[in-house]
C-alpha cells in the first residue's frame, strides 16, 4: 500500500503493478493497431493502447503527486470510503443515459419515417438499434449498478472498497468496454446476438472487467464490519455472479483470427437460440431486475427514513426469484423449433415467478408505511415509488405474456416492445433517476440538489412520456397481432403484412413523441446534476428533506 | 449499532435488530395473499406439467396426459385449413381460367385468394391497392403493357418480365442515349414529339423534327400512331398514362436509358391455382379486358 512520507508519496507495489498491467495492455493495443486484420480491429487496438497509456500516466501521476486511492484514515481511525469510482460511474450513468435515450428516439422516428436513416450505413436501423439497447442497458443501467453497488456495499458493510486500484479499473474498464462495443456497432461489427452483439475480443475485455468487479465486491463483503450482509448486497452479488455466467456461456465463440473482429458462435440452430434466450431473459432478470432491486432496497428505506417492510419477505422473495428466474428463458421461443417440454417449463416457471417478483414490489411500496406523505412532498421519493409501481406492472405483464395462448397473440408484435419499455423506462429508468438524485448530493457533499423543482418537472415529463410510449405500443401491438391472425370466411388472411405496417404508422409517431419527451426529461436531469456537482447554491434547499444532504452536512444524524 | 430487536414506533412492529447504515428491517410475516398466490401458481404449474409435455428425461421427455404435440397441432390445423378450401382449389385447378369468371362461387373464392396472395407477393412493388408507383404499373387502369385479358395476365405472372424464366417476357427498348444511337438533341426532339402525341403543349418545330426520328427509330415497336403493341410489350404513348413519368425530363431519361423494369417469374414460387387466383383478382380490379 501507499507509503506516505511527509505528504509526498512514492510508488507502492500496487501502483507499480497497475502501471505494468497498463503498459502490457498498451503494447497489446499497439500491436493490434499495427497488425490488425481489419480496420475496426486496428481502430480498437488504437483505442485500447491510448486508454492504457492514459491509465498508466494517471497511476504514476497520482502516485507521485496526489494520493487518490490512498487509504486516508477518518477521524475515528476507520478507513474512509472510496467514492472516486462511484462519482465517475454516476456521471457516466447520466452521460450514457442521455445518449442511449436519444439514439432510441432517433430509431423510433426511423420506424415511423424510414427516410430518416439518410441512406448511410452508420445510421441505419440495424446498427443504431443495438447501439440504443446496449447504451441504455449496459452503459446507462450498468453504470447505475456500478455506482450504486460500490456506494451501497461500502455503507452497508462499513468497509472501504477492496482491491487498491481495482475499483478504478472496473469503472474505467467498463467505460472502455462501452466505447469498443458502441464504435463497433456503428462500424458494422456485431455477432448478431440480441443484447450480446459485441464481438469476441470485446467480450473478453468485459469478462476481465467483470471478474475484477466481482473481486472488488466480494473482497469488500469479506472485510465487512457488520455481522450480517444487507439484502441489497444479496441482490447485487446475485446480479454480478449470474451475469458473469450468462455472459461467458452465451459468448462462447471461435474467432476467425486472433487479429480480426469476426468470430463464429459455438452453438447452432435451436441450441443457439435457447442459449441466447437463456442469456437474454436472465440479462433482464439479473441485470435489470435483481441488480435494480438492490438499488431499491437501499435507496427507498434510506430516502424515506423507514425500516424495510418485511425481512422475511426479502429472504423468501430473493431465493424464489433467483431460483425461478433462470428457468424462464424458453418463453421467448414459444411456437418455434424449441421442443414442447422446454416451452412448457419456460411458461410455467414464468407464471410461478409472478409472486417472487411482486415480493420486491411489496417490500418497496410498503416500506413507505408511516411515510406516505413524502410522496407529496419529495419528488425523489415519488420517482422511486412510481418505479416500483411500473416494476409491479411489468412483472405482472411478463408472466401474462409468457402464457402460450397470450404469447401467440403478443409474440413478434409491438406489445413486447411496450412491455420492455414499461420495465426499462418505468422501472429501471425511474429507480436509477431516483438513486442518482439521492447519490449526487451525498457524493459531492452538497446540502441538497440544485433544484428539487426540476426533479418535479423531470418526474412528470418522464411519466407522461412513458405513458404515451406504453399505450401506443399496447394499441399498436395488439392491433398488429389481431391483424396477423385475422382470416376471412373463405380461409384467407384478411390483411397483408404491408397493411399491418401501414396501420401501425400513427402509433409509431405517438411512441416517438413519448420517447422524445422522456429524452427531454433526462436532459433536465443532466442539467440539474451538473449544477449540483458544480456546487451551485440551490433555490429550494430549505424545502428539501434532511436526508437529501450529504451525511456530513445533516443537522442531526439519521441514527 | 443496536443488535437487539426494538419496536418501530409508527407501525408498532418489532424490528429484526439488524441495522445497516441506518436501515432497519421490520419482522413482519409474509403477506398471506402473497403466499397463497405463490402456492396457486405452483399448483397450477404442476397441473400443467401433468397434462402437457414438461420434463426432459434421459432420452425422452414426459409427454403429458393430453398427448399434446405442437407440431401435430400445426399439422392438424394446416390440414383442416386445406380441407376447408379443397373443394374450391380443386375446382379452380380443373377450370379453365377464363371460365372461372362465369361461376360466381368460384369467382368469389378466386378473388379472395388472389387478394391475399397479392398482398403478400405483389404489394411490395405494385402497392397494397395495386395503385403502382413510378416504375411499377398501376393495375387498376385499363392500360396494359402485355395485354389485359385474363390469360395474358396469367402468363405475365407465370413468366415474369426480364425474369429467370425461359419464356419470360422481354421488350428491349434500345438505350438510345447511353449507347449513343441518338444525340442528346435528337432525343430531346423525339421527346417533344412524344409529348405532342398525348396532346401536351410542345415546341412544334422540335416535335416536327422528332416525328421524323420517331418514324425511323420507334415505330417498329410503338407503331406509327404511337399506340404501342402489346405483343411486344411496347406501351401506348398517346394515352397520358406513364410508367416512368410524363414530363419532358422523364421521357428524355426513358429514351436515353431504355428503362427496362423487371418482375419475377412466379411459376416456381406459387402454385398454378394461386397464380390463377391472382390473375382473376388483378383482372377484376377494374381494367381487365
Amino acid at each position: 500500500m501507499a507509503e506516505t512520507t511527509g505528504g509526498r508519496r512514492w510508488l507502492s507495489v500496487a501502483d507499480g503493478g497497475a502501471v505494468l498491467v497498463a503498459l502490457i495492455g498498451a503494447g497489446l493495443g499497439a500491436m493490434l493497431a499495427a497488425k490488425g486484420s481489419d480496420k475496426v480491429m486496428m481502430l480498437h487496438g488504437l483505442i485500447l493502447a491510448t486508454a492504457c497509456l492514459v491509465a498508466a500516466f494517471a497511476v504514476l501521476y497520482s502516485g507521485f503527486r496526489r494520493p487518490v486511492y490512498a487509504s486516508a484514515a477518518g477521524a475515528d481511525g476507520a478507513e474512509a470510503y472510496m467514492d472516486g469510482p462511484v462519482r465517475v460511474a454516476t456521471i457516466a450513468t447520466v452521460f450514457w443515459g442521455v445518449i442511449g435515450f436519444l439514439v432510441g428516439d432517433v430509431i423510433a422516428w426511423q420506424l415511423a419515417f424510414p427516410v430518416l436513416n439518410f441512406d448511410l450505413p452508420w445510421t441505419n436501423f440495424g446498427r443504431l438499434r443495438p447501439l440504443h439497447t446496449s447504451a441504455v442497458i449496459f452503459a446507462f443501467g450498468g453504470n447505475a449498478l456500478l455506482a450504486t453497488s460500490l456506494y451501497v456495499v461500502q455503507r452497508t458493510t462499513r468497509a472501504r472498497l477492496f482491491g487498491g486500484w481495482l475499483p478504478w479499473f472496473v469503472v474505467w474498464g467498463y467505460q472502455l468496454f462501452i466505447v469498443l462495443a458502441a464504435s463497433g456497432y456503428v462500424l458494422g461489427i456485431t455477432q448478431s446476438k440480441e443484447y450480446a452483439e459485441p464481438e469476441w475480443y470485446v467480450d473478453l475485455w468485459l469478462t476481465i472487467v467483470w471478474v475484477a468487479y466481482l473481486l472488488v465486491f466480494l473482497g469488500t463483503l469479506v472485510k465487512r464490519k457488520e455481522p450480517h450482509i444487507y439484502v441489497a448486497n444479496w441482490f447485487y452479488l446475485a446480479f454480478i455472479v449470474t451475469i458473469a455466467m450468462l455472459h461467458i456461456i452465451n459468448n462462447l465463440t471461435i474467432p476467425v483470427s486472433w487479429t480480426g473482429t469476426k468470430s463464429y458462435i459455438l452453438f447452432s440452430g435451436v441450441q443457439d437460440a435457447m442459449t441466447q434466450w437463456w442469456y437474454g431473459h436472465n440479462a433482464v432478470g439479473f441485470f435489470l431486475t435483481a441488480g435494480f432491486l438492490g438499488i431499491m432496497y437501499y435507496f427507498i428505506p434510506k430516502r424515506v427514513v423507514r425500516p424495510v417492510y418485511s425481512y422475511r419477505l426479502s429472504i423468501v422473495h430473493f431465493w424464489t426469484l433467483i431460483f425461478l428466474y433462470i428457468w424462464a428463458g424458453p418463453h421467448h421461443l414459444h411456437y418455434t423449433a424449441l421442443p414442447d417440454w422446454a416451452q412448457t417449463l419456460g411458461m410455467t416457471f414464468s407464471v410461478m415467478l409472478w409472486m417472487p417478483s411482486w415480493g420486491g414490489m411489496i417490500n418497496g411500496l410498503m416500506t413507505l408505511s408511516g411515510a406516505w406523505d413524502k410522496l407529496r412532498t419529495d419528488p425523489v421519493v415519488r420517482m422511486l415509488v412510481v418505479s416500483v409501481a411500473f416494476y409491479g406492472m411489468s412483472t405482472f405483464e411478463g408472466p401474462l405474456m409468457s402464457v402460450k395462448a397470450v404469447n401467440s397473440l403478443s409474440h413478434y408484435t409491438d406489445w413486447t416492445i411496450g412491455h420492455v419499455h414499461s420495465g426499462a423506462l418505468g422501472w429501471v429508468g425511474m429507480v436509477s433517476f431516483g438513486a442518482i438524485y439521492c447519490l449526487v448530493p451525498w457524493l459531492w457533499k452538497r446540502r441538497g440538489l440544485y433544484s428539487l423543482r426540476l426533479v418535479e418537472w423531470h418526474f412528470w415529463i418522464s411519466t407522461i412520456g412513458i405513458l404515451l410510449y406504453i399505450t401506443a405500443m399496447w394499441v399498436s401491438g395488439i392491433m398488429q397481432g389481431l391483424m396477423w391472425r385475422a382470416y376471412d370466411e373463405l380461409g384467407f388472411l384478411q390483411y397483408s403484412f404491408v397493411e399491418t405496417v401501414e396501420a401501425m404508422h400513427p402509433y409509431y409517431i405517438i411512441r416517438a413523441i413519448g420517447g422524445g419527451i422522456f429524452v427531454l426529461g433526462s436532459l433536465i436531469m443532466a442539467y440539474n446534476i451538473w449544477r449540483t456537482v458544480r456546487g451551485d447554491e440551490s433555490a429550494d434547499t430549505a424545502e428539501q428533506p434532511e436526508v437529501a444532504a450529504a451525511p456530513e452536512l445533516r443537522a442531526a444524524p439519521a441514527e | 449499532m443496536a443488535d437487539k430487536p426494538e419496536i418501530d414506533e409508527v407501525t408498532g412492529i418489532e424490528t429484526t435488530g439488524h441495522e445497516w447504515d441506518g436501515i432497519k428491517e421490520l419482522n413482519k410475516p409474509l403477506p398471506r395473499w402473497w403466499v397463497w398466490t405463490l402456492y396457486a401458481t405452483i399448483i397450477w404449474s404442476i397441473g400443467y406439467w401433468i397434462v402437457y409435455p414438461a420434463w426432459p428425461l434421459a432420452t425422452d421427455y414426459t409427454k403429458g396426459l393430453l398427448g399434446y404435440s405442437q407440431r401435430q397441432a400445426v399439422a392438424d390445423s394446416l390440414r383442416q385449413a386445406r380441407a376447408a378450401q379443397a373443394k374450391f382449389v380443386k375446382a379452380i385447378a380443373e377450370t379453365d381460367i377464363a371460365a372461372i369468371r362465369s361461376k360466381p362461387e368460384l369467382l368469389r373464392f378466386a378473388v379472395a385468394g388472389g387478394r391475399a396472395a397479392f398482398g403478400d407477393n405483389c404489394a411490395p412493388c405494385h402497392g397494397s391497392g395495386a395503385q403502382g408507383a413510378k416504375g411499377y404499373p398501376n393495375l387498376n387502369d385499363d392500360e396494359w403493357l402485355w395485354g389485359g385479358t385474363i390469360e395474358q395476365i396469367y402468363e405475365t405472372i407465370r413468366v415474369g418480365i426480364r425474369a429467370d424464366h425461359d419464356d419470360t417476357r422481354s421488350n428491349d427498348m434500345p438505350k438510345f442515349g447511353v449507347d449513343e444511337l441518338l444525340t442528346p438533341e435528337q432525343i430531346s426532339d423525339v421527346a417533344e414529339y412524344v409529348l405532342s402525341l398525348s396532346g401536351k403543349a410542345a415546341d412544334a418545330a422540335a416535335a416536327k423534327r422528332g416525328k421524323a426520328i420517331f418514324a425511323e427509330q420507334c415505330t417498329a415497336c410503338h407503331g406509327e400512331d404511337g399506340k404501342g403493341n402489346q405483343e411486344l410489350g411496347a406501351p401506348n404513348l398517346t394515352d397520358a398514362i406513364w410508367l416512368y413519368g410524363g414530363d419532358k425530363a422523364s421521357i428524355v431519361e426513358s429514351i436515353r436509358t431504355g428503362r427496362g423494369g423487371v418482375m419475377p417469374s412466379w411459376e416456381k414460387r406459387l402454385s398454378p391455382v394461386v397464380m390463377k387466383q391472382l390473375a382473376v383478382y388483378v383482372h377484376a380490379l377494374g381494367g381487365g379486358k
